[in-house]
């Protein structure tokens, strides 16, 4: 018998008898070789060993908050321009606010592959039912939220989801649509939405100056001073920012443009170590030194 | 019809061009018992003719069917092939509702049947459906009315009938076609009995609460079908109106 040898050419036998296998090694995770089962029965998501992770367990290059809110004849959602890898912010001047038909919008926070996933098979759906047949009728924002609830909740099912917070914000027949959708599948609608930070910091904000009569431009400066405190304190933010409409006068997306900063703030506080003085700030706005 | 040499098999070609399974398929109905549709700006109206095949002893098979609130179809030919698409009608519709939070587009609906039937007259081992529908309802583009057919075509119509007879039905649906689109739902209710009226044989008891089957859907008015008592304030209306025109002359 060859059970026990140590020669090279006999490490990986298995001998395998009537009462079971030998070489059961049970201080590490079993490998697959003592026991047989279909991994295609389990549509092939079982553990495979040396094969490469199918699914995102990780959210590698991502991008951070999604801001909208819906204004009196319409909605309005913006986003920063960043994408960060980690703690590197690597791509500066990207875009994660998407204009899918003339009634609808989808904006989407987290993994950006994942987005641009989501964005080319949300144009396939869109395009499928545009090209149908010649009764023509554009989807509206509540079938997109419907469909992408019912997309990630089923990827979460099969514990591979699109690791996103998605905004999908609409206009049709003078009635607006406001709603998110997560990487579970929790789904909800309001008047206000945020994700990522956004949802701690700048929907308080957000529902304070919420007001069914808000006009077009209030609703845009409530989120400019959103993501600007955003820019403050969210260490994952930018101040290169994005804004797009979507209401009676059909959807308006803005290219980007960087937000004003005040950071003389820093005059007035100290430093927490023990210092008793304020340290110099040098300003962002000017060249000055104030103490 | 006359027999040829090459309509053994859906997947031969006559050489005028031609697949005859298909069209004998189509033939199956033609000779199922008359379905008459007919749509208004704000309405739409299927009317069937039930057909006993044992008249007193037995009960009539249905003639028309619920697919959803806003989309019902009342069918022509092979009972049991109808009822395995009302089956399929039913599902889709229902998936598209959980999906997508709205009521399915009749066009889109009609599409996808289409395009399975068509399935069938192209795959050995396969024969077509022996049914052809009206598919009536209503959504975003307003009322609908269309005709599928075993052949994998579809037609959007105002007004048509299928099925034995209908030729009389149609020639009646013809004259009639200017009142239609403004019409009450009442009055599209009755036209659509007169033209079923029209594709029965006059050796027969006519129309009656037993044979007949209507249904509506309208904007705002969800699906619902009309038969035995409902009917018969309709069927004494019209009696009163009009004597039948064409009894007598067949196709």
């Amino acid at each position: 018998k060859i059970i026990n040898s140590t020669h090279p050419l006999f490490q990986n036998i298995q001998i395998m008898s009537g009462w079971g296998n030998s070489n059961l090694d049970l201080s590490k995770p079993l490998d697959g070789r003592f026991s047989w089962f279909n991994h295609h029965d389990f549509g092939g998501k079982t553990y495979q060993p040396q094969q490469p992770s199918t699914r995102t367990t990780d959210p590698i290059v991502t991008g951070t908050s999604v801001l909208a809110i819906r204004y009196k004849n319409g909605v309005a959602i913006a986003t920063d321009t960043l994408l960060s890898y980690g703690s590197l912010a690597r791509f500066r001047d990207i875009r994660r606010i998407h204009p899918l038909n003339p009634n609808v919008i989808v904006g989407a926070s987290g993994e950006y592959s994942d987005y641009q996933f989501i964005t080319r098979f949300l144009d396939d759906l869109v395009t499928d039912n545009d090209i149908a047949d010649n009764n023509y009728q554009p989807m509206d924002a509540k079938e997109i939220y419907s469909y992408l609830g019912r997309v990630m909740y089923g990827r979460r099912n099969k514990q591979d989801p699109l690791w996103n917070t998605i905004v999908i914000a609409g206009y049709k027949d003078n009635k607006s649509f406001l709603g998110s959708v997560d990487y579970l599948g929790t789904h909800f609608q309001d008047n206000t939405v945020a994700t990522g930070y956004g949802d701690y910091i700048a929907r308080p904000l957000l529902r304070n100056g919420f007001r069914e009569d808000l006009t077009k431009e209030e609703a845009v400066k409530l989120l400019e001073g959103s993501l600007r405190v955003l820019f403050y304190r969210d260490a994952r933010a930018s101040n290169r920012i994005q804004v797009a409409t979507i209401g009676e006068d059909g959807v308006n997306v803005s290219e980007p443009y960087e937000l004003s900063t005040d950071w003389s703030i820093g005059t007035v506080t100290f430093a927490y170590d023990g210092r008793k003085e304020p340290v110099p700030v040098r300003s962002a706005n000017n060249n000055d030194v104030s103490a | 019809m006359l027999r040829s040499d090459y309509d053994s098999d859906i997947t031969i070609w006559s050489h005028q061009g031609r697949i005859h399974q298909i069209e004998y398929a189509m033939e199956a109905v033609k000779q199922g018992s008359a379905s008459v549709g007919i749509k208004s700006k704000t309405h739409v109206v299927v009317a069937g003719l039930k057909r006993a095949s044992a008249d007193t002893l037995g009960a009539y098979p249905q003639k028309v069917f619920r697919i959803d609130d806003h989309m019902g179809i009342g069918v022509s030919g092979l009972n049991a092939d109808a009822r395995v698409l009302t089956k399929y009608l039913r599902n889709e519709c229902l998936n598209h509702k959980f999906v997508f939070d709205s009521p399915m587009p009749i066009s889109k609906l009609v599409l996808q049947l289409a395009d399975k039937s068509q399935i069938h007259t192209q795959k050995y081992g396969r024969r077509p459906y022996g049914v052809g529908l009206l598919v009536a309802g209503v959504d975003d583009n307003g009322t609908h009315l269309f005709e599928t057919s075993p052949s994998g075509n579809y037609f959007d119509y105002k007004a048509q009938a299928i099925g034995a007879r209908s030729q009389s039905a149609r020639t009646y649906l013809e004259k009639k076609l200017d009142s239609f689109g403004d019409s009450s739902r009442d009055e599209l209710i009755k036209h659509a009995l007169l033209a079923l009226r029209e594709t029965v044989q006059s050796s027969s008891d006519g129309i009656n609460q037993k044979n007949c089957s209507i249904c509506v859907v309208g904007l705002g008015e969800n699906f619902q079908i009309l038969e035995g008592e409902s009917l018969a304030p309709y069927l004494v209306g019209i009696e009163k109106e009009q004597e039948p025109t064409t009894n007598t002359m067949e196709e």
